[in-house]
């Protein structure tokens, strides 16, 4: 079980970046828990300045706009 | 959506692509004047009349601004490659206040930052050490300074202009940043931003490729010409209105520069609205030739574009409403300083 956290205030990117880490990882087979934060504090705190953001255990590993497909696989491996 | 990445392509074929692309470009532009006249002689329409007029311009300013809009668009995209907001921010925290306001305003332009990102981006600006009237520079000079109004710009009205528009948007994002960090007003930030604080972070770096820089540019292209295409039609529409009906000279009266009330009142009128710059430009082409002034109207175009209402309610989150207001009235005094001086300037 990996845990993925995905930065962002709500916008429409975070969510299609929420649904393709989510598409990936049922793609290679790993399951995840993908936890959304919208609250500001949070996200600053985190590091993140440019959303969505995704981290994965606890290493920021993106951050402003849209991934890749191919990236989000290779942070799941 | 294909799983193949950029760097799987056999790369000659993908320079084929790339050259086959500019050919057809440039075919296009070439074809442009021949076509839209010809599309225009075969229009069932009294020559000389003003719905003629107003025809031939739409029909040859639509496909040659969206045909700009997308080479300029394209270039922005892959030279966007090469920052980040994150990597901005490590550059901006610690600088000085004057080196820091003119890399803040410059790198503003630049960066890639999408609108929804305003707050984050303020609070990880401000949490990581870069002074506020540094991390202005950046929010000003960011949604003013876009590629979309420079791009248009360009297209519309000539280089010469947009040159002008962003040296004098540079100008008022690097000196209203400064005021603002001059007159230390970060006690009127909200208490829990005044107390946050972050780490710095490091994100891993890929190499990125020439293919995936090319690649960057085309989506932006899609991206950014598939959002405002429609505004951009809306608002050559409306140029050809102004273009075929409007009188020669008639708006010297109301918008030139006899008229000293006009810049401000294209100031008050811009702020409320929320248009980008897509739907403004093409009106302001129309606008200038038939005897606007051109002060009168950046200064209408940079108030539209720097200062957004929906902009402002969202930073309400994090700045107290003084500050808005000082931010709102140090841009707004730069704006009609800009207006003014133009009209003043060129005759």
């Amino acid at each position: 079980m990996k845990h993925v956290k995905v930065f962002g205030p709500g916008c429409n990117r975070c969510q299609q970046t929420a649904d393709m880490v989510k598409a990936e990882a049922a793609k290679l087979g790993v399951e995840v828990e993908i936890e959304k934060v919208t609250d500001y504090a949070e996200i600053a705190r985190a590091g993140v300045a440019s959303t969505p953001g995704v981290m994965v255990e606890g290493k920021l590993v993106h951050a402003g706009g849209l991934p890749k497909p191919g990236d989000v696989q290779s942070w799941l491996k | 959506m294909s799983n193949i990445t950029a760097s799987q392509r056999p790369i000659l074929a993908w320079w084929l692509r790339i050259a086959f692309g500019i050919i057809l470009w440039t075919a296009a532009y070439l074809a442009l004047a021949p076509a839209s006249a010809w599309f225009a002689s075969v229009l069932p329409l009294t020559r000389n009349g003003a719905l003629y007029a107003a025809a031939a311009f739409f029909i040859y300013e639509v496909p040659k601004v969206l045909l700009l809009l997308a080479i300029v668009v394209f270039v922005v995209g892959v030279i966007r490659t090469f920052f980040s907001v994150e990597r901005t921010r490590a550059f901006l925290a610690g600088k000085n206040e004057f080196v820091g306001n003119v890399g803040a305003a410059s790198l503003g332009i630049v960066t890639p930052f999408c609108s929804c990102s305003a707050v984050p981006m303020f609070l990880g600006f401000v949490s990581a050490g870069v002074p506020l009237g540094v991390t202005f520079s950046f929010l000003i000079a960011s949604p003013m300074i876009n590629e979309v109004a420079l791009g248009l710009l360009f297209a519309l009205v000539g280089w010469k202009v947009a040159a002008v528009y962003l040296g004098f948007g540079l100008a008022i994002a690097i000196v209203a940043g400064w005021v603002i960090g001059r007159l230390h007003l970060e006690s009127w930030l909200e208490p829990w931003v005044q107390a946050l604080r972050a780490a710095p972070v490091e994100l891993p770096s890929h190499k990125i490729t020439a293919a995936e820089r090319v690649d960057a540019g085309i989506d932006a292209v899609k991206d950014i010409v598939g959002k405002v295409w429609l505004w951009v039609v809306a608002g050559i529409a409306v140029g050809a209105f102004i273009h075929g009906y409007v009188p020669n000279g008639v708006l010297a009266a109301i918008m030139g520069r006899g008229a000293w009330w006009s810049v401000p009142a294209a100031v008050a009128l811009g702020v409320p609205m929320y248009s980008n710059a897509a739907g403004v430009i093409p009106v302001v082409e129309a606008l200038l030739e038939k005897g606007a002034a051109l002060g009168t109207v950046l200064a209408f175009m940079m108030s539209v574009t720097a200062l957004s209402l929906p902009e402002m309610i969202i930073l309400r989150k994090v700045l107290s409403l003084r500050l808005i207001a000082v931010f709102a009235g140090t841009v707004a005094a730069g704006i009609l300083a800009v207006g003014y001086l133009f009209n003043i300037l060129f005759l």
